[in-house]
């Protein structure tokens, strides 16, 4: 949804602007004058630290789901679930519905983030056919949904401090719920390290016509 | 001329579905502002000056010139449809009170149960604090217990404790109190790193989980979380980040 020769971004005037309280600076200014933020025209290391909390993000997911996430204790049997498995016992039981949510929120979801801030960061460096508007909207979604799938470490949380009636049945966490968490949060900071303005870089990247203050002190 | 492009723009906001009452007629574009002067006749001071004017999109790196929207209205970013300026009448006053409810409930909530189990006359009540210290039985877990505890109680309670700290002496037109900056930006800073309300829908799963296997009742912290959900998206929605940097700006 373009608006072509519309938008002026702060790059192409030679300025910088603070992302925190959205304030504009002369191009070399380091640290916002207002807020005290720091500042870069474009972060350069911001793809990479993206990957890098990706790699970790999806390393600790490995052992999310290979671990069980939860250990039933009942009077007459002991089991261990992982995500997936508790999601198919479920089904086993007749509650589709509820195996479906948990598949779509600890599998699908977490999946899709991963996929597409991996979609975003190659996207910058190669250009896609997805319009600019598109693609800064799934970044969008990935960031708001992202804290969301802590729902899952919650869950956890609350179930094994409820369901604790001795030896009638009692729920314990397993490891893959610190693992989980720590995914989580490894993919909410990929997501935040992803400079979202370099998604609208790519076309209109005409070189910045200098309004350096360097010039303007002379 | 710049009318006709500024018309263009509010149209294709509103057909891209853009809610709410959008109006980017208030940022006129710098482009059409910047012509006729060229760098080299500027003084740095006009160049400062001149810069005061105008925001940047922190999304898209797009820049206006300001003229501030009335109250009610929002200004939206005219590529990205991020929400630039947003502000509302005595919406001080309401986040502080908002922001007060939130301290006293994310406590009140800590302490009593959310939930409670009654299973073959045996019964067993948890609260937040329970739900933090499931993970203290393994020592692998224990750091879990203490991310989850600053996810659902410390953090909420302290952005509030930020905000109504800013807030206060904005709202009585007094100049902000020392540190101010630094509070409202770690408060800006925290705000993807509050779950209390994530915490409140995950109660409700985890309700329909062991629903089949014991009876459950929700406890008074459940009701307190929900309202918590209520106001915390309140709080988000009334804030103008735009307005509360402007009168931190001394």
């Amino acid at each position: 949804m373009e608006i072509p020769g519309n938008v002026t971004t702060a790059r192409q005037m030679g300025l910088v602007a603070c992302t925190r309280c959205t304030k504009v600076w002369p191009g070399e200014t380091e640290r916002c004058g207002r807020c005290g933020h720091r500042m870069q025209s474009r972060d350069p290391g911001s793809l990479q630290r993206a990957w890098a909390w990706w790699v970790v993000g999806l390393i600790c997911y490995i052992p999310a789901n290979t671990y069980p996430m939860l250990s039933t204790r009942t009077l007459v049997s002991k089991s261990e679930d992982t995500i997936v498995g508790g999601a198919v016992e479920l089904a086993h039981h007749g509650s589709y519905g509820i195996a479906i949510v948990i598949l779509v929120a600890s599998v699908l979801i977490p999946i899709g983030k991963f996929a597409v801030i991996a979609a975003l960061a190659i996207g910058v460096r190669r250009g896609t056919r997805m319009s600019q508007l598109r693609r800064h909207q799934l970044y969008e979604v990935v960031e708001y949904i992202g804290r969301w799938s802590m729902i899952d470490v919650f869950v956890v949380a609350i179930l094994s401090s409820l369901v604790q009636l001795g030896a009638l049945a009692s729920i314990a966490p397993g490891k893959a719920s610190l693992f989980f968490a720590l995914s989580v949060i490894f993919t909410m900071l990929s997501a935040q390290s992803f400079d979202s303005r370099m998604i609208w870089d790519r076309d209109s990247e005409p070189t910045p016509q200098p309004l350096q203050p360097q010039e303007v002190h002379a | 001329m710049p009318w006709a492009q500024d018309s263009e723009i509010l149209s294709t906001c509103l057909r891209s579905g853009e809610s709410a009452y959008v109006s980017t007629t208030n940022l006129l574009f710098l482009q059409e502002r910047h012509e006729p002067v060229g760098p080299q006749i500027r003084t740095f001071r006009d160049v400062s000056r001149d810069l005061d004017q105008l925001i940047a999109c922190p999304r898209c790196d797009a820049v206006y010139h300001v003229e501030e929207p009335g109250m009610g209205e929002r200004a939206v970013c005219a590529r990205c449809h991020n929400v630039l300026i947003a502000p509302r009448k005595r919406a001080g006053k309401q986040i502080i009170a908002i922001a007060l409810a939130i301290v006293v409930l994310v406590i009140a909530a800590t302490i009593f149960p959310f939930l409670s189990i009654r299973a073959a006359g045996v019964s067993h009540g948890s609260s937040v604090l329970d739900a933090a210290l499931a993970f203290s039985s393994s020592s692998l877990l224990v750091v879990l217990t203490l991310a989850v505890a600053a996810l659902i109680v410390f953090i909420p309670v302290l952005r509030a404790l930020l905000v109504i700290y800013v807030l206060t002496p904005v709202v009585f037109d007094r100049p902000p109190w020392p540190g101010a900056i630094r509070a409202f930006r770690l408060s800006e800073g925290l705000r993807p790193w509050s779950m209390a309300e994530i915490f409140a829908i995950g109660c409700a799963v985890a309700l329909v989980k062991v629903a089949d296997l014991a009876d459950v009742h929700f406890g008074p912290a459940f009701w307190m979380f929900s309202a918590l959900v209520v106001l915390m998206m309140l709080k988000d929605s009334y804030m103008c980040r735009y307005s509360v940097w402007k009168s931190l700006e001394t």
